[in-house]
């Protein structure tokens, strides 16, 4: 199965959860990690539950913010 | 050494003087020949914390700004932020939300009006902050 991850066509396993791939994906700092599903954005609690799908886009943003103080 | 354009420095000083009182975010994109990284183009993002003593990069925003990056060829460099009411050094919250030791910190202080002062800093994972020089050309 095919699906874009981060602006790259790649063959990904079937059933393959969005957790799975930041793992195989070996995304650095997941904690900081949010990712989009075809542009909407995922609760991380859904992380688990999302089955990826064939043509599916996937994108990993990082959490960027900080302060004064 | 870090490369920016005066045209994009100014893009960077009008966007966080119009987003006074508050802090101003942005992310910077460009391409890196050995030690050298060249900004290419300037992304002026929204702070959804709309506060002075914080910010938070609208996510969409950013990652509208990361697709038209792809797009063109350029590597994220890192992202800018004012300080309206204090120096252009990390702070530790900004310390403490630095995640990328490869990315470029910018800092511009707003502090004295006629005077911003814009520093680049790179921040390891352990935290310790380094000034990475900037040069506008």
């Amino acid at each position: 199965m095919k699906a874009t991850i981060a602006g790259v066509n790649k063959e990904i396993a079937e059933g393959t959860t969005i957790a799975k791939l930041i793992v195989d994906e070996k995304v650095e700092n997941a904690e900081y990690v949010t990712v989009t599903l075809n542009d909407d954005f995922l609760d991380k609690e859904a992380f688990e539950t999302t089955v990826i799908k064939e043509g599916d886009n996937i994108e990993f943003l990082y959490f960027m913010g900080g302060g004064a103080f | 050494m870090l490369y920016l354009k005066q045209q994009d420095y100014e893009k960077i000083l009008e966007h966080c003087k119009k987003g006074l009182p508050n802090e101003s975010c942005g992310l910077i994109g460009g391409r890196k020949e050995e030690e050298n990284q060249y900004v290419e183009k300037v992304y002026l993002l929204t702070n959804v914390d709309a506060s002075r003593e914080h910010f938070s990069m609208d996510p969409k925003e950013q990652l509208a700004a990361v697709k038209d990056m792809r797009t063109n060829g350029y590597e994220p460099l890192g992202n800018f932020h004012s300080h309206p009411e204090s120096p252009s050094r990390p702070s530790e919250e900004d310390k403490r939300l630095a995640y990328d030791s490869k990315a470029n910190y910018l800092i511009l202080s707003l502090m004295e009006e006629n005077n911003p002062v814009l520093k680049a800093f790179r921040i390891d994972e352990e935290k310790n902050v380094t000034i990475e020089p900037i040069e506008i050309i």
